[in-house]
């Protein structure tokens, strides 16, 4: 006949809501990590159980082994089953996140990427893009619009970005409700995309960010002033 | 008494008990009773298909019209149940094939069905109207063409979250030309693509079509197409959601949206181009049920829409709706019964999103009506819980889990227990509860003195001791579904409750120290329990007795053990011999 009443803490029998004391052995010093609780979990046990210690010791012996297997994945995703998502809605959403993941995955081990985040407004969340796996605007503009579905090409010039040499097509571009990428450089100004030859811009773009063309209208002057220095 | 009392009028009479616990109830009052019971009723619910076998079942009613199984066990679902395991529909199709041939209904949750079941459903019953399949695997589409070409008087075809072996999108045009009493397809699992002009024809020519899911394939501009087909819609679920912003593709699609004037249901919205979401404002506030947990898109948008829906019943939606979504939430869908809202990235630590228990409080105090909750968040409090459990006293349904493990309460740092406590004590219609953050055995305390409703109860990485399961085994009259992760729970109280699992229709205990012997002698003391461990590691025939199991699943049964189970289940002390593998 099991003595469980034995075994109890000195648990309060006080109703949700009310002054409480908390068990010392509970209380937690800080936000818990997973291997921490799965050990103090382990250190209560072997204090409750007085009552038949040595099977305890056997079990807490094999069940330790187990254990540590559990306390060892530091990422969430090696925990099987945790969060509790279905394969279904995880496959659906994974679509979504894919190719992030597998760029995450280079950016680790590569050495020569250049990895920069990419932002439109509207779209719901981020994009990474390594410049160095394109040679030109035009390649970059078409990675892109595959990501975005929405950053059509609409009216750019020839070299499929923004056009600096014709400042009223320019200007058309700016006051439309179209997208054009404006990026962010090493002096942290932003700038639009397309003012510098393509390897200078590898080199400076920290970050890049599609905006509608009327939002980007407070950068037209760089680039409205380059465009008159080279005409 | 009895022999007064004709047959026919208790047999009128018991017609109009359609639960089936209430109509078990009634087999229970005597002989008579139960005889009558068991040649009226014509649906069947079987919640385990291996607590019976269909022999039992056939022999017991010998006139049914509707069957409904349930396979593996709800972890499955998140993967903890291994490939294999069983739930094999076959053998039953087999059986209820000779014995019914005027069967109309099936349906099926978690089992295992392939296309020689779904062949030969299709050529044995000739009045075959309902196939619901529901997380079920193991077919094909070839599967689904047997049924479409066989099925004349086929009403519904519901297949929900299944993975099926999609070989291509043909299985649609096998519903012949005469085909036209479908009321409900749902086809939104599947991923190849079905020939637009067939879907077109079936649409047309099935007058009582009242729900139709379409697939990811059906694009966004040919949407407009189907609903002029179909403006007696009622459940409607939309293809990938995408495309570029047209303003004739968009007014077209608001006008044919306006048109559905039965319109109560809306889901699919995948990739969805926010552009497009207007064109259902006019419906807006039609809609009972709206399911945006696929619309990958920003607060603003999701808010936008959800404002509008005054009448909204269901909400399931992404944490991308955010604490300020569900705020709005709170004050425009003050008929709110159930809301779930889905992580968005559930495996990354921190995201950019304000999802919290404020979205939750907010919900709560708005919406009295609220009766289950489903939510996945970051953080917790335990004032938040009893906040919830105060402004929802009428709830049966609450599942809440904080992506963290053993998560304390974010602003205290102390477990998560007087929270849940509070829960348990003020909501006494509670009948489902998952939980999650730090909870020690406290929590299982309350539960144990306070969730005398409790139907299902679902825990991880809680607790300290057996006592914990002990208060749970011994507390909750009527516990019939336990499921158990990662928890410091052994044998004890286990086996000092072993006649209560007889009561139950399950326990799932992974990852918790239940030991071999524990299990065998459960299995051997326990005639009318099968007692499975699940355990795949490879030295498992040298692992001592007094080592916990990987897994074990324990339920009640009159079948006996089973003959189907592959090597890593062992069926425990079913036998002289002290431990029963049937491979």
């Amino acid at each position: 006949m099991m003595h469980l009443k034995e075994t109890e803490l000195c648990l309060g029998l006080g109703l949700p809501g009310s002054c409480e004391q908390t068990d010392t052995a509970l209380k937690a010093t800080g936000k818990r990590g997973f291997s921490e609780t799965v050990d103090l979990m382990l250190n209560l046990q072997t204090k409750d159980q007085s009552s038949s210690v040595d099977m305890n010791d056997k079990k807490l012996q094999s069940s330790t082994k187990n254990n540590k297997d559990l306390t060892k994945p530091p990422a969430k995703a090696q925990v099987v089953g945790w969060p509790p998502v279905r394969n279904y809605r995880k496959n659906v959403m994974a679509q979504k996140s894919n190719t992030e993941e597998t760029e995450k995955a280079v950016a680790g081990g590569g050495s020569a990427a250049s990895f920069v985040k990419v932002s439109m407004d509207g779209a719901p969340y981020l994009r990474k893009v390594d410049l160095k796996l394109y040679e030109s605007y035009q390649q970059l503009s078409d990675a892109l619009a595959k990501m975005f579905s929405s950053f059509t090409m609409g009216n750019y010039g020839s070299q499929g970005m923004i056009d600096f040499m014709n400042e009223s097509k320019l200007m058309d571009l700016l006051n439309s409700s179209e997208y054009v990428p404006s990026y962010e450089d090493k002096d942290g100004d932003w700038m639009l995309v397309g003012d510098v030859p393509w390897q200078m811009f590898v080199d400076s773009c920290k970050r890049l960010r599609i905006m509608k063309g009327s939002d980007a209208i407070g950068l037209a002057p760089r680039a409205m002033e380059k465009c008159k220095n080279r005409s | 008494m009895t022999s007064s009392f004709p047959e026919e009028v208790l047999e009128h009479v018991l017609s109009f008990l359609t639960s089936q616990t209430d109509r078990n109830a009634v087999s229970l009052v005597c002989k008579t009773w139960y005889e009558t019971d068991r040649w009226c009723r014509n649906r069947i619910f079987v919640g385990n298909c291996y607590a019976v076998n269909p022999r039992i079942l056939i022999r017991r009613f010998p006139d049914v019209k509707s069957i409904e199984l349930k396979g593996k066990p709800h972890f499955a679902d998140f993967n903890l149940v291994p490939e294999g395991w069983g739930g094999y529909v076959y053998p039953w199709v087999v059986e209820l094939a000779r014995a019914y041939p005027s069967l109309e209904e099936i349906r099926l949750k978690r089992m295992v069905v392939t296309d020689e079941s779904l062949e030969m459903v299709a050529k044995s019953f000739n009045n075959f109207k309902v196939l619901v399949l529901s997380s079920c695997e193991g077919f094909s589409t070839d599967g689904l063409a047997a049924i479409a070409a066989n099925c004349r008087n086929l009403r519904v075809l519901d297949l929900r979250e299944c993975e099926v072996e999609d070989l291509s999108g043909h299985w649609l045009s096998h519903f012949p030309d005469s085909f036209t009493s479908l009321e409900s397809l749902n086809m939104a699992c599947l991923v190849s693509e079905v020939s637009f002009s067939a879907l077109e024809r079936l649409v047309a020519r099935s007058p009582n079509l009242k729900t139709l899911k379409l697939n990811r394939t059906v694009p966004l501009e040919k949407l407009s197409t189907l609903l002029k087909r179909a403006p007696q819609l009622v459940d409607f679920g939309t293809g990938a959601y995408s495309a570029e912003f047209r303003p004739d593709v968009y007014s077209s699609l608001a006008g044919v949206f306006s048109a559905c004037k039965n319109l109560k249901s809306l889901s699919g919205f995948w990739d969805v181009t926010p552009a497009y979401l207007p064109v259902i404002n006019n419906v807006c506030s039609q809609l009972t049920s709206l399911n945006l947990s696929y619309a990958t898109t920003q607060s603003p948008d999701l808010t936008k829409i959800v404002s509008q829906c005054c009448n909204l019943q269901r909400l399931v939606v992404l944490d991308y709706i955010e604490d300020t979504g569900l705020n709005t939430v709170s004050l425009s869908c003050k008929d709110l019964r159930e809301l779930v809202v889905f992580p968005s990235d559930p495996f990354i630590g921190d995201v950019d999103v304000q999802l919290t228990e404020h979205g939750l409080v907010a919900v709560s105090e708005g919406c009295s009506k609220l009766h289950s909750i489903l939510y996945f968040c970051r953080q917790m409090s335990n004032s938040a819980l009893i906040q919830i459990s105060k402004n929802c006293p009428n709830l049966t349904c609450f599942r809440l889990c904080i992506i963290e493990p053993r998560a304390p309460d974010y602003q205290t740092l102390e477990p998560l227990d007087t929270g849940f406590g509070s829960i348990v004590q003020n909501c006494q219609h509670l009948t489902r509860l998952s939980m999650s953050g730090l909870l020690t055995d406290r929590v299982f305390e309350y539960i144990g003195t306070y969730a005398k409703n409790l139907d299902m109860l679902s825990i991880a990485f809680a607790g300290d001791s057996d006592l914990g399961l002990h208060y749970v085994l011994s507390g909750c009259d009527r516990l019939r579904k336990l499921e158990i992760r990662d928890c410091p729970f052994g044998d004890k109280a286990l086996l000092a409750n072993a006649s209560k699992l007889e009561r139950m229709r399950s326990l799932w205990m992974s990852s918790c120290l239940v030991s071999f012997g524990a299990c065998k002698l459960l299995g051997r003391k326990m005639p009318g329990l099968n007692v499975e461990v699940i355990d795949e590691r490879e030295n498992v025939n040298s692992i001592p007795e007094y080592a916990p199991v990987e897994k074990v699943y324990i339920y009640r049964t009159v079948s006996g053990q089973r003959f189907d189970a592959p090597d890593f289940v062992r069926i425990m002390g079913k036998d002289k011999d002290a431990v029963y593998n049937l491979s």
